[in-house]
């Protein structure tokens, strides 16, 4: 199964060239839809308008090279990490879900598009398993409405169109590749075929539905983090107050309450409210 | 005035649903981000504002602390056991930083052991003071350690208002 090009047996019943345009197709339906998003939402002008703010409350100016610096900071930590994630166990299902689909969606492209790589399918099977892990673990107990609001794990709202499309596409990616390595034919109208339309529908729906699910995000969060990080390189922080080393004298001499209270040398607190995870619902 | 999170600073952690004494911060229903399900009940404790781990909630401050349309924002950090807040008038003109501890030893470290101190007597049953009050608060105490009160500050309730 892991072995096998699934779309060699599909290119039987459905030419190649309707495959490809059927990737091309999803391709202007993620473009598009990011587009309508950004103009629904105004994110773009939402960016804009903050730039410009933070620029008019900046103590300094950053460079080109500091800001050159700090997008590839953000690719190396934000992107390719997820380090925005505080919680370990969302970081660690966002990573396998982000580099699951990557996986996928890069093997079947390149598949479809006649790369008789070995690896290819190999890929699209660990893709799609990443996609499963990360995804029901994502699912079923970590998602904020079961953890933090107590909702039921079957409860559908319209936030779960993004993730109940990704891990249905990929499940029945997976039966489909198996029945089909078992000997099932598209077309026979039989379970090989019932998942292969599944797999096509729930695919349709997670490219088709970017303007309603939260897609988009993959674009506009290295965007925010990358805004972030300017903000503090420049000095206007958002208006949040400084991060003070309590050791510094100058510190101590600007809040006494500091060493009065804590010492000369404040000794780590540890974790606080963070000890718990947030689920007292 | 209420709460109000920043979409694009929000990652939908939680933390704000479940310290909300109100709770009113819930999860949107279309994008999973935070945000304030009913404003007008929102008695603006900061207590979210203080969780989020990103900065994503903010409050406009009231006018009886700083002037209206000021920035009022706050980090609380956990690891130092610090609180810094910083006011910034509208024009820019005052811009103010308080820094101020929130504990003076590591957390967790002093909780009392209730477990195993000995059951009270009757005499401490018929009193109007709670287990093991005396005790933990250092009214039987003199000295420096000694809890302040009126008496051992040597002063004494007055009637009426007086300056």
């Amino acid at each position: 199964m892991f072995a096998n090009n699934p779309f060699d047996a599909l290119s039987a019943l459905i030419s190649t060239d309707v495959m490809q345009m059927y990737i091309i197709v999803m391709a202007i339906l993620v473009a598009g839809g990011t587009i309508l998003d950004m103009m629904h939402k105004k994110s773009a002008q939402y960016f804009f308008e903050n730039a410009e703010k933070a620029k008019a409350n900046a103590k300094r100016t950053v460079s080109t090279g500091e800001k050159i610096s700090l997008a590839v900071s953000t690719v190396a930590s934000e992107v390719i990490t997820s380090s925005e994630f505080c919680n370990t166990k969302r970081r660690i299902s966002h990573l396998l879900t982000m580099y699951g689909f990557i996986l996928f969606v890069a093997s079947t492209a390149l598949m479809i598009f006649g790369n008789k790589a070995e690896i290819l399918p190999q890929l699209w099977h660990i893709g799609a398993i990443m996609l499963c892990v990360g995804g029901y673990w994502f699912w079923f107990f970590i998602r904020v409405d079961v953890n933090s609001e107590g909702a039921k794990w079957y409860k559908l709202v319209r936030a779960d169109i993004f993730i109940v499309s990704l891990f249905t596409t990929a499940t029945f990616a997976l039966i489909w590749s198996y029945l089909q390595s078992k000997g099932g034919v598209v077309g026979d109208m039989g379970s090989t075929t019932l998942f292969f339309a599944l797999f096509i529908v729930s695919n349709t729906t997670l490219f088709a539905s970017v303007l309603w699910s939260k897609f988009a995000h993959m674009f506009f969060k290295p965007a925010a983090a990358f805004q972030k990080k300017t903000t503090v390189a420049d000095g206007s922080r958002e208006n949040l107050p400084g991060d003070f080393d309590l050791a510094s004298a100058e510190v101590q001499a600007k809040f006494p309450d500091i060493p009065e209270y804590m010492g000369k040398n404040p000794e780590y607190m540890g974790h606080g409210i963070r000890r718990e995870p947030p689920n007292h619902y | 005035m209420p709460t109000f999170v920043y979409m694009t600073r929000c990652d939908g952690c939680g933390q704000c649903v479940d310290i909300c004494p109100s709770d009113i911060m819930h999860i949107d229903k279309t994008l999973r981000r935070a945000y304030n399900l009913e404003p007008n009940m929102c008695w603006e404790c900061y207590s979210c504002v203080k969780a989020c781990p990103h900065h994503a909630i903010d409050v406009r401050g009231y006018a009886d602390f700083a002037p209206l349309g000021s920035s009022v924002r706050v980090h609380r950090d956990e690891e130092k056991g610090t609180i810094a807040w910083r006011i910034k008038f509208r024009n820019g003109k005052k811009d103010m930083e308080l820094l101020a501890p929130i504990t003076t030893k590591p957390w967790g470290s002093c909780i009392p052991k209730l477990a195993n101190e000995s059951a009270p007597d009757d005499s401490m049953r018929n009193s109007h003071l709670l287990f093991n009050e005396p005790k933990y608060i250092q009214l039987d105490k003199d000295g420096k350690d000694s809890l302040h009160t009126l008496e051992s500050n040597g002063l004494e309730i007055k009637e009426g208002v007086y300056y």
